[in-house]
This record gives structure tokens, C-alpha cells and sequence, in this order.
């Protein structure tokens, strides 16, 4: 049985069509998956997110355990800043990637993929030591994604915009949101300028109503999942089941910047050291030929098998079938022409630089 | 839902027009519907053999690829060239944008009234 999140009245009220993601029943689509991506390119555009994870992580050794536990490092970091990690096996795999939110020296609030939130959370607590307490607050918690050029024209009439985080992975806590009392980060997942609002479920839908009623002006429109996934993917970035897993480090994926192999230990690093140099890359393709590329299928060079397509499909916004794969990275030049096999015919593609799509650009 | 009266249809969502001895075939407004926004069509080519219930070329949206059936066995003998660039047609005028002209082979069989087809989309939609 599928859980609902606090906002699914409010989707089904705007006709989403609903699909099973996650565990939850979430909003694929509300008018048009086309439409709802580049409302959040030129204008803006609202997702329910609060199917996301949230872990609370607090004690005097949190600092220990975050560097214990993730790839990246945590030990110098302000208060207020937000860090992305990938969290690894001994292995080396992948259990799930996450933002980190420091709110204080001893106090950190971890997001995590929904998919992987009970995962994440036992990984954690068998890996947690020393003075720390670990809990769970998924379900105390409504989030929603507010994205595109416009979120401040949204926002200023709801708030004041000083009180908004002004720089990219930087939050505020106790912002007044309508009345709310909310935490505000200026992240996303879309490639796009906007915030991620977190506030108490039981406020969340009236949070969602006030943002789409403030939006109407602006031209903001509910946007589904289906959305979110195009605009990671134009944006190029990772999703956890397509590019990564838990056969897949983090360097394998192209995810070095958040690993941090100077720092004295964490679960992973001597795998990932006896493994060394990584022999596949993440790269972006683009079709030349016809047709679209999608996951799971065979990268050719001169007919030999170098890699596979992690996620791909037609983006909206540049207008072209794109897609991201891990192949042998003697392949990863940009320009070098490669095939995919779609349905048992060599599509035409290249090799071209990530990410596909630059705000800004 | 449009339905076009003068039309026959198929449980897979494609319609049919009988066309001066030959026929046209396209997919219905419920089927572009469903399927969403459409980017991309893999057309067949003139020639091509058709075999009734089976795939002969397929449409893809943004999430998905979807095949798209032989109403009736036959051969493909013109292609609407036009979808090529502009799959969009097919969401914007369903019943307008014919996918391929073909001869059939044989009777006419299995095919749906409108009535009929209107009905099996709304079990379908339940």
C-alpha cells in the first residue's frame, strides 16, 4: 500500500495524473510534461517533494560521524550552509546520495532520496557512534520545491525576500512564509534558481495553496515528477538507480568533487583506493542521428560494447534527445562519435559536455 | 474524448478510414491523450508489411515509447512525412494527422464502431 504525502488532495484537486514512486502516490503530470518543464526554465513552477527524507543527526560527535559516514568532508562548514554527499558501502557502492544542512556545531538535518530513506536511516544507525542521536522526521515534515527565474517575484509576496537564504546551498531557518514558520535553502533539483521549503506537515497544505495562489501572476504551474526528471536530467544531475548504485563509486560516476580521499577514513575509501583509478566516466551523449535514447541501453564504439545509458530522453528545453551513460572513459573525449543500440538499431550520438543545460547560458 | 462517427477504430487506440479503396490510420485523441505530449515518431516505410495486432512503428513521449499496431493486415503505400519533424500533430489534431496510407489485404475484420470504441475508452479511463 502506497503512503500519500500530506499534499495528494491537493493534486488530485488539479487533475495530476498519479503514479505509484517511492512508495508514495505522487503527481507524474498535471497538464503536460513539456509545458511543466519550461514553466520552471522561463517562470516558475511548484513540485511536492515531501516524499524526500529527512534525518536529524545530533550530538557532540556529529561532526565525527558525518565524516565517517559520507564521502565528503564536513569538518569545516558554517552554520547555515548546505553540503551534498555520496554515502558508501565498504564496498565502495553507493547506498543513496544527500544534502547535508548544518543548523548548529552539534545539529544536522539530512535529506535523503525517498526511495532509500529507510535504507539510509539503518545504514546510518549501524554505522552512528559515540555521543549522537540519529532520528527520523520524514513524516513530521512537508516539503516543497519552488523553481524557476521567478521563485522571488512568488516569494516576495509571501515573505520578505531579505529573509531568504542569498546564496545557492545556504538556508534559513525560521522564515515566515505566510505566516508559516518554514526553513528555506536556496537549492533544488532542476538546474534552475529557487528554494526548497520545508515546514511542519500539518501546515504543508496550506503553504502549497498560498505558493500557487501567489504564483498565478507569474505564470508558475504545479509541476510532477515527470518535470523533475527532465530538469535533473537537462541539468545533469545524477538521480540514485541510474547513475549510481551500489555497484557504481561515487568516482566512477563523476561525483570526485564530493568525494574527499585526503580525509583520514570513511566507509568506502579503501575500497575505492584498492579499486584506483577509475576505468569508466559519466558522460553526456547527444543524438546526432534519429531517435531518442533512454536508460539501460548498450553504448557502441565501431560496434563494440564500451558502456551503457544511465537516463535519457527528449529535453524540453534544448529541444534534442540527450542522455547520460558510463562508458570506458578512453571514449569520454567530447566530440568522439559513438552508437547507441535502440530496440536493435545503432542510433548516431556524441560524446558532448555536461551539463547539458547552464542557467544562464 | 473525441470519437469522429465516420471513422472505425481498434482496442489498441488506433482509428482507420477507408479512403477510395485504400486506407489511412492514425491514433486516437484518447491514445495521444494517454501517452502525452509526443517528441518523437518512428515511421514506417512505404512498402513495409502490415500484420493486424501487430507493431509496425512506434511514438515516444518525454517518459515512454509506445508501439503502434496494424489495424489490418495489408501494405504500407504512403507515409504522412510530415510527422517527422512535427510529432506534435499527433496531440493537436489526432483524427488530421494520418500516420500511413495502406492497402489491406482481405476483409475488413475485427475493426470497432465508434460506439463501440467509445465505450472501451470509458471502461479503460475507470
Amino acid at each position: 500500500m502506497e503512503k500519500k504525502t500530506v499534499l495528494y488532495d491537493c493534486h488530485t484537486a488539479l487533475n495530476a495524473r498519479i503514479v505509484p514512486f517511492a512508495g508514495f502516490l505522487m503527481p507524474v503530470q498535471y497538464t503536460d510534461i513539456l509545458e511543466e518543464h519550461m514553466a520552471v526554465r522561463e517562470k516558475a513552477g511548484l513540485f511536492d517533494v515531501s516524499h524526500m527524507g529527512e534525518i536529524m543527526l545530533e550530538g557532540e560527535d556529529a561532526v565525527k560521524n558525518l565524516n565517517h559516514l559520507l564521502t565528503n568532508d564536513y569538518t569545516v562548514m558554517k552554520t547555515g550552509k548546505v553540503r551534498y554527499s555520496p554515502m558508501c558501502y565498504e564496498n565502495g557502492g553507493v547506498v543513496d546520495d544527500l544534502l547535508v544542512y548544518k543548523m548548529g556545531e552539534t545539529k544536522y538535518l539530512i535529506v535523503v532520496n525517498a526511495s532509500n530513506k529507510d535504507k539510509d536511516y539503518e545504514w546510518m544507525k549501524q554505522n552512528v557512534s559515540g555521543n549522537v542521536t540519529l532520528k527520523d522526521i520524514s513524516d513530521e515534515v512537508a516539503q516543497v520545491a519552488l523553481q524557476g527565474p521567478l521563485s522571488d517575484r512568488v516569494m516576495e509576496k509571501l515573505t520578505d525576500l531579505d529573509t531568504l537564504p542569498k546564496k545557492y546551498y545556504s538556508f534559513k531557518e525560521n522564515v515566515d512564509v505566510g505566516g508559516i514558520c518554514c526553513l528555506v535553502s536556496q537549492t533544488g533539483y532542476t538546474g534552475e534558481f529557487g528554494y526548497e521549503i520545508y515546514c511542519p506537515a500539518e501546515k504543508g497544505v496550506q503553504l502549497w495553496n498560498m505558493l500557487m495562489e501567489a504564483g498565478k501572476d507569474v505564470g508558475l504551474l504545479p509541476c510532477g515528477l515527470g518535470a523533475r526528471d527532465t530538469l535533473r536530467l537537462e541539468a545533469a544531475m545524477p538521480l540514485y538507480g541510474h547513475e549510481m548504485d551500489e555497484t557504481i563509486t561515487p568516482l566512477e560516476t563523476g561525483l570526485g568533487f564530493a568525494v574527499k580521499m585526503d580525509k583520514e577514513e570513511f566507509i568506502g575509501k579503501k575500497a575505492m583506493e584498492e579499486k584506483g583509478e577509475p576505468e569508466i566516466t559519466r558522460v553526456g551523449l547527444k543524438v546526432t542521428g534519429r531517435g531518442i535514447i533512454r536508460e539501460h541501453m548498450d553504448v557502441l564504439k565501431d560496434g563494440k560494447l564500451i558502456g551503457h545509458t544511465t537516463s535519457g530522453t527528449f529535453l524540453p528545453y534544448l529541444k534534442g534527445a540527450y542522455a547520460m551513460a558510463l562508458i570506458d572513459k578512453s571514449f569520454a573525449e567530447t566530440g568522439t562519435p559513438l552508437t547507441v543500440l535502440v530496440r536493435g538499431r545503432e542510433t548516431a550520438c556524441e560524446v558532448t559536455e555536461l551539463p547539458f543545460y547552464k542557467r544562464g547560458e | 474524448m473525441k470519437t469522429p462517427a465516420e471513422l472505425k477504430y481498434t482496442a489498441t487506440h488506433e482509428w482507420v478510414k477507408e479512403d477510395n479503396g485504400t486506407y489511412l490510420m492514425g491514433i486516437t485523441d484518447y491514445a495521444q491523450d494517454q501517452l502525452g505530449s509526443l517528441v518523437y515518431i518512428n515511421l514506417p516505410m512505404e512498402g513495409d508489411a502490415m500484420t493486424a495486432g501487430e507493431a509496425f512503428c512506434d511514438v515516444e513521449s518525454v517518459k515512454a515509447v509506445s508501439d503502434i499496431m496494424a489495424p489490418l493486415s495489408g501494405t504500407v503505400t504512403e507515409v504522412n512525412g510530415e510527422l517527422e519533424d512535427a510529432p506534435q500533430k499527433l496531440n493537436e489534431d489526432p483524427y488530421g494527422a494520418w500516420i500511413c496510407r495502406f492497402e489491406a489485404e482481405g476483409e475488413e475484420e475485427g475493426l470497432l464502431s465508434a460506439e463501440e470504441y467509445a465505450a472501451l475508452c470509458e471502461k479503460e479511463a475507470k
